[in-house]
């Protein structure tokens, strides 16, 4: 029982860092990216390349794949966001320039390193494992939980405490306010960007780094996942995010452990239908979410 | 232009001449939604309860094929229905987001089904699809979609999909009207996805995927959504165009996979930014194009 | 009495919006509704429309409860509205706004219309006909295949009125229709306004131009921080101390 606990926290926290990303710009922006998976998945091959081809160790790898995806996702904003920004269908369109970038991105991808799994090279990852309790839990696991929390405590520091976080919170209540106020919208939307993709580069360095496996389409169904988690969590809300993604992770390995493998993905699925139509907004999440 | 020739060349592109009809089909059923602006992406699950259904009965019964195709329009309409009811109360990205849920759902579903043979899906359905009837249920598709524009029924989308609130104090039931058209747009998956499960010769829940629905609305998007038959524009395009890259793409040495893939990025990227109503609306927008710059030259 | 509204009460978070108001409009009346700015007026409409629901009170047209009942089904009751903010659908033509308002009075089974029936197709011109005659009746009818969002201020707010026509309501909600309009565009609505009730509509007309009101309506009733504090024929409530202190006195609009 505390090794699926332990599992399901580590599964969780991968989701949660995933879900905070998506959760962030659809706080500030009510538009959903789902370019997000791409940066994802190719935050992965970089930290992979980096460590591979440029033998850096992994502990300096993976700020500097961070980082690659919080400039991809200012580059994500300025080509399928801000033109769109003002039209009156921005929210569906922008939901497909973001399918389109994603595309575009997976295709690169797909023709530089090709379809097939990539792996860490032996040595480049913690193999050890000890006992807690009655768990075992390899280091890996600890780095990982370790790494997603105080990215989770950093942002939740830059949100209350800093000016850009003062910022951030109020475009995400009212851009025209914002504006009236002073602030520059379209630098804070593009910070909540780099934030928000820097975010999801880690969740795929540490996803690609735990299972040991990078792949063009690993993005795809953590994209769908972290749906039902933001939804789960309320959509905007980033404790949701986080809370609601332990949630997941904890549910899928229980899932896994009484009822079988073949019903994992189905659980995260169910959740989000019975959320949506019991509960649209969630745990934590506010605002009325049904038609006027 | 001998006849041999032309038989070749029928061979040689048959198979896109069919893909184009069912990808219009499919297009369409995600534009049924999109004409009362609701983004429904669960037309994957629709087409996945057609396919089955139709090879099933093909397996164990001897129904004519019209029946099954009968049965695999039908069903997914009344699926339609129940998950319609809760889910179309939601607003635009929640209801897109529940229809995922639920697609995905009755993917994970039939994967799991023994009676259909899990994650293998069925194989060896035997080819009971020709081109023409492709073409004929799109016709059929596209005749429903002409006549409802226009009529009572068809004014009434467009305001739904303009100011819902206010087409309701108007005495529009828009609730009712979106159900079915949610209901219409399964019935058209369902079709398609008979179809081609009789013409691929197999029904695999992996073809179901998010990924599919994403494409058929990427026909719709970039062929556009203001004219009924945009959709099928955006089909015939983006199915014909790997065959024209595949030409391309092997002199200049880019796999096929990613180029096709890139290309359909690029141009729905283009399309949503430029061209927000679709290629299908280049004609129009060309001719007022040309008559601004004679009434310039005029001037 | 047609409509009636009885103790309409609306909070939003704890404040009244709407803070028991009771008011009356006969058959065949033009209803003025009249109060400073955030005084509950536009609330009150949409409270009858159906947009919202009430807190508490009744809301009756001829008899029969209206409030609770989605706006749809108010709307075949045989009420109508225009909007404060104009809701054309920008989209769609002139003609086309009007013809959608017209829905409820039409009767087009649509398999008539697959099979390329002659009466589907005699429906449908009848209907673009009576369309038109509305047009024609704002005076707009040289800008009848214009696209809404290309129509002036002016010209929308006419449009939006023959829609709220099309369906020949018993009772017409008219918010602010003359908002930013000139005094030939005013006077124009107000003989629209008095054709209406003429022909046996009621209308329930939410002005800020007094003197508008004055001249075209029946009866006012005066609307302050969602209470009534007055009612009555254009004189009397012109002699109202209190509403002299609340609203003419010190926001008088001509």
């Amino acid at each position: 029982m505390g090794q699926q606990i332990v599992n399901g926290l580590f599964l969780g926290s991968i989701y949660a860092l995933f879900a905070l990303g998506y959760t962030l710009v659809f706080g500030v922006l009510d538009i959903l990216n789902l370019a997000h998976q791409a940066v994802f998945m190719i935050c992965a091959y970089v930290a992979l390349v980096l460590v591979v081809h440029l033998h850096m160790p992994m502990f300096a790898a993976l700020p500097v794949a961070v980082l690659a995806g919080g400039l991809m996702g200012i580059v994500v904003d300025r080509v399928a966001f801000k033109p769109l920004r003002g039209r009156s269908d921005s929210n569906i369109a922008g939901l497909i320039s973001s399918i389109a970038l994603a595309t575009i991105l997976e295709a690169a991808v797909l023709q530089v390193f090709g379809p097939d799994v990539e792996r860490f090279p032996f040595g480049a990852v913690p193999t050890r494992s000890l006992k807690i309790g009655g768990a075992v839990v390899s280091e890996l696991q600890i780095v990982i939980i370790a790494i997603a929390l105080a990215m989770l405590l950093g942002l939740t520091w830059l949100l209350r405490r800093t000016r850009l976080g003062r910022r951030i919170r109020a475009v995400a209540e009212s851009p025209k306010a914002a504006r009236v106020l002073g602030v520059d919208v379209d630098r804070v939307i593009a910070a909540s960007f780099f934030l928000s993709s820097a975010l999801g580069a880690a969740a795929g360095v540490l996803f690609g780094l735990a299972f040991n496996n990078v792949a063009p389409d690993m993005g795809r169904s953590v994209e769908l996942k972290g749906l039902a988690v933001i939804v789960l969590g309320g959509m905007g809300s980033m404790p949701g995010a986080a809370l609601a993604g332990l949630a997941l992770g904890l549910l899928e390995v229980f899932t896994v452990a009484w009822i079988g493998s073949s019903y994992r993905d189905a659980v995260a699925f169910g959740v989000l239908f019975l959320v949506l139509v019991l509960r649209p907004r969630g745990l934590l999440g506010s605002a009325a979410l049904r038609e006027a | 232009m001998s006849l041999e020739s032309l038989q070749d060349l029928w061979l040689t592109y048959q198979s896109t001449v069919a893909f184009i009809g069912l990808n219009g089909l499919l297009a369409l059923s995600v534009y049924t939604t999109l004409s009362c602006g609701q983004l429904s992406l669960a037309q994957a699950a629709f087409m996945a309860i057609g396919a089955y259904a139709s090879a099933i009965l093909t397996f164990h019964t001897q129904a004519p094929f019209a029946v099954n195709l009968a049965v695999a329009t039908l069903a997914p309409a009344l699926v339609a229905i129940p998950l319609g009811l809760p889910v179309l109360r939601l607003k635009g990205v929640f209801l897109a987001i529940a229809t995922i849920g639920f697609g995905e759902v009755v993917r994970i579903f039939f994967v799991n089904l023994d009676f259909t043979n899990g994650a293998l899906g069925l194989t060896a359905v035997p080819q009971r699809t020709s081109v023409w009837m492709i073409y004929a249920a799109l016709a059929g598709a596209l005749f429903v979609l002409w006549r409802i524009r226009g009529s009572r029924v068809g004014y009434a989308l467009e305001a739904i999909r303009e100011d819902e609130p206010a087409a309701r104090t108007m005495g529009i039931h828009a609730a009712r009207y979106k159900l079915a058209m949610l209901a219409l747009g399964a019935s058209f998956a369902g079709l398609a996805g008979a179809l081609e499960a009789h013409y691929t010769f197999m029904v695999a829940p992996g073809t179901y995927s998010f990924t599919r629905v994403v494409d058929m609305l990427v026909y719709a998007v970039v062929g556009g959504t203001s004219v009924f038959y945009g959709p099928v524009v955006g089909a015939t395009f983006l199915t014909a165009l790997p065959e024209v890259l595949r030409e391309i793409s092997s002199r200049v040495g880019l796999a096929p996979g990613p180029l096709r893939l890139f290309v359909n990025g690029v141009v729905l990227l283009l399309v949503i930014l430029f061209l927000p109503e679709g290629i299908s609306s280049l004609p129009r927008r060309v001719r007022a194009w040309l008559r601004a710059r004679r009434e310039a030259h005029a001037a | 009495m047609l409509l009636s509204l009885q103790g309409v009460r609306r909070t939003f978070g704890g404040l009244a919006a709407v803070d028991g108001a009771s008011l009356e409009v006969g058959t065949g009346e033009v209803h003025g509704l009249i109060g400073p700015n955030g005084a509950g007026k536009t609330t009150l409409l949409n409270l009858i429309s159906g947009l919202i629901p009430p807190t508490s009170g009744a809301i009756v047209l001829d008899g029969e409860r209206l409030d609770g009942l989605p706006s749809h089904v108010i709307a075949s009751r045989g009420v109508t509205r225009t909007y404060q903010n104009i809701r054309l659908f920008p989209a769609l033509t002139a003609a086309d706004n009007v013809l959608v308002g017209a829905h409820l009075k039409r009767h087009a089974p649509l398999w008539r219309r697959m099979l390329f029936l002659p009466s589907a197709a005699v429906e449908e011109r009848a209907a673009r006909e009576a369309t038109l005659a509305l047009l024609e009746r704002v005076g707009m009818t040289e800008r009848a295949e214009e696209r809404a969002s290309n129509l002036s201020y002016g010209e929308q707010r006419r449009v939006e009125i023959a829609r709220a026509l099309a369906s020949a309501p018993r009772v017409m909600l008219l918010d602010e229709p003359t908002a930013g309009m000139n005094p030939g565009e005013v006077k124009a609505i107000a003989d629209l306004i008095r054709g209406v009730a003429r022909a046996g509509h009621s209308v329930l007309l939410v002005e800020h131009n007094v003197k508008l009101v004055m001249d075209v309506c029946d009866r006012i009733t005066v609307l302050d921080f969602g209470k009534v504090i007055a009612d009555g024929t254009p004189a009397e409530v012109a002699r109202d101390p209190a509403v002299i202190t609340a609203y003419l006195g010190g926001e008088a609009s001509a």
